[in-house]
């Protein structure tokens, strides 16, 4: 029989991040098809015990924490001392974690220090004449995989939005404590803090309902003959801002910074999608003067409803992977719906 | 700081992005179509990872950069064509499979045995460079576990600027969630970085690096030991492409305000 381990890690306030939930009901729902598999909780962090009483209700068999000062941060060498300690008092053979900046981090490390093996980018996972099957996509998201693995434990790095959160009440929760040593060796690695970009350039927003695409055509010369990026910056950050959108960016609009480009000032690498960027979540999609083929769509690839707006009805972005394509001048159309938005 | 560091950059070829790809099955496994005919890039994160660590060589005297590349011999002849032009390195190469469904643990140990088998190479000095993920199997775990075979316990995904100060302190900044970094510093080497994109553009051809590089590189390549590196313990039921083709409705010669009016609406729908 399988036993499974659900990790989890605090975020700066104490609180669980939302994928930790939607991790938590794909372990539930994994033991619940194994025939009832045994679920251990593993939270990590400076004070778990928010943590643990939010999630007590979920019918764990127990929650096992790995807390203090020193895991208060996240970092290589404490993460994965945390997690071998909870692994090894679990001892499960399954572990499944949220995909979060910090386990991807550790993890590996984590599950070869557990003579493990780990998946990561899980998209679906499925018993299958009794054995679990993992789904994940290969080759940037162009071409998907079912599979399996006999070595246990095996960790899987659940992605977010694929599982819906677990809801339950509140509740107190009895939490095993367990007692990790920690040399100074695993301290040469200090966190200094987080760099936030100010309110007016924070452009991407995991959880917002909509992303929004924006194309090279935006830095490209318009009807007039001339660029008008300054237009194209306020135009889009007045979208982003009044449709609370989270914003993406083709590979070749951020290239044009380290190519000497004019570009849009608020515009970084961070902000790509696609081939050799980010793929994210989101319920609907608005593409706009994107331009290109398959290769360069995937980061259409996990957004649901999507729509396109480009001066070329024959656009690779929109043909075949668009619900709908405006063909139309996005400068005007952004305006106008900015202006219904606002 | 005195003494330089020892940068090993471990990155390989990918299929170029614009390349169509469909799976097969192979005799040891998933693998791609006419895959040893498709052209081949460096590894994009890999790719960067590179450069700043050229970057870094140039900066701090009495460092040297290897780089570290399983693929197949031949494929990994065609790519140094093009990359030796642009950052000075010596090649360790290894000849096996580059194929997204390899199994990382093995990669990784591979990758490992051969850094450690480097000539030269002072582990005390060792900044471990690599791709926060690669392009194939998109897994971003083989970097951690390379430095975990290594006995490296600093570890940075996702780094998009490193700063060394006069005493050899790194400062690090790495993404995490919703467009932030993460700021650390950690004591020196040994360290593993897996990079995103940096900061830097891909230099220009240079064809005197090229020459430089090539006279080791050849060698490099001839003295190559091969790898079995395969799928591992993974048992694949199956590979597909997405077959989901949505139905387009075009919208045409149609004013702006209606567009914007029924684009607004289904915001908010």
């Amino acid at each position: 029989m399988e036993k499974i381990l659900l990790l989890a890690h605090t975020q700066a306030d104490g609180s669980l991040p939302k994928a930790a939930y939607e991790s938590l009901n794909a372990a539930l729902t994994l033991a619940t098809d194994l025939g009832g598999a045994a679920v251990t909780v593993g939270l990590i962090g400076a004070d778990v015990q928010a943590a643990a009483d939010s999630i007590t209700a979920c019918g764990a068999t127990n929650i096992l924490a790995v807390s203090g000062e020193d895991f208060a941060a996240s970092r290589y060498s404490t993460d994965t001392v945390a997690v071998e300690a909870l692994v090894k008092e679990a001892a499960p053979t399954l572990v499944l974690a949220p995909t979060s900046s910090r386990f991807s981090r550790c993890l590996p490390g984590a599950a070869y220090r557990c003579d493990g093996r780990i998946e990561t980018h899980i998209a679906d996972i499925k018993v299958n004449d009794g054995a679990v099957q993992v789904q994940r996509w290969y080759y940037r998201q162009r071409m998907v995989a079912t599979l399996a693995r006999a070595q246990r434990p095996w960790f899987l790095v659940v992605d977010s939005g694929v599982f819906e959160p677990w809801q339950g009440t509140a509740g107190s929760a009895e939490v095993q404590a367990l007692e990790v040593a920690i040399g100074d060796d695993c301290r040469r690695t200090k966190v200094i803090g987080v760099q936030t970009p100010d309110s007016d350039t924070q452009t991407i927003r995991p959880e917002a309902e909509v992303l929004f695409v924006a194309g090279a055509g935006w830095t490209k010369k318009q009807p007039d003959g001339q660029v008008h990026i300054k237009k194209a910056e306020e135009l889009i950050l007045g979208f982003i801002n009044s449709g609370k959108a989270s914003l993406g960016s083709s590979k070749s609009l951020v290239d044009q910074s380290s190519e000497g480009g004019e570009v849009i000032s608020f515009m970084s690498h961070l902000n790509q999608v696609g081939q050799t960027g980010s793929t994210p979540r989101h319920p609907k999609g608005l593409a706009t003067c994107c331009h290109g083929e398959e290769p360069h769509t995937v980061g259409w690839r996990f957004i649901g409803e999507r729509r396109a707006i480009s001066l070329d009805p024959n656009c690779g972005w929109a043909q075949g992977k668009a619900d709908v394509l405006y063909v139309a001048d996005a400068f005007e159309v952004i305006a106008k719906v900015n202006a219904l938005l606002a | 700081m005195s003494g330089g560091f020892h940068i090993v950059v471990c990155g390989s070829l990918v299929p170029d992005p614009l390349q169509t790809l469909e799976p097969i099955e192979g005799p040891t496994g998933p693998a791609l179509k006419n895959e040893m005919m498709l052209p081949a890039v460096l590894d994009p994160w890999a790719g960067h990872a590179l450069f700043e660590a050229a970057e870094l060589a140039k900066n701090v005297p009495d460092s040297k950069v290897w780089l570290v590349s399983l693929g197949p011999k031949a494929k990994l002849q065609q790519l140094m064509m093009s990359i030796a032009q642009k950052v000075s390195f010596e090649l360790v190469a290894i000849d096996g499979s580059a194929g997204g469904f390899t199994d990382p643990f093995d990669v990784a140990a591979t990758l490992a045995d051969a850094i450690g088998k480097i000539d030269g190479l002072d582990r005390s000095k060792l900044l471990l460079f690599g791709g926060c993920a690669s392009a194939s199997r998109d897994s971003g775990v083989t970097m951690q576990m390379v430095a975990e075979r290594l006995d490296i316990v600093d570890q940075f995904l996702a780094v998009d600027k490193l700063t060394v100060g006069d005493d050899g302190v790194l400062e690090i900044l790495e993404r995490i969630e919703a467009g932030q970094y993460q700021a650390s510093s950690c004591d020196g080497a040994p360290a593993m970085l897996g990079w995103a994109t940096g900061s830097l553009p891909e230099p220009p051809n240079n064809p005197q690096v090229g020459m430089m590089n090539m006279r080791t590189v050849m060698p490099a390549l001839q003295r190559a030991q091969a790898a079995q590196v395969g799928i591992g313990g993974v048992q694949y039921a199956a590979v597909e492409l997405p077959k989901q083709r949505r139905e387009t409705r075009v919208v045409n010669d149609t004013p702006a305000e209606e567009i914007a009016q029924e684009i607004v609406d289904w915001l908010k729908a």
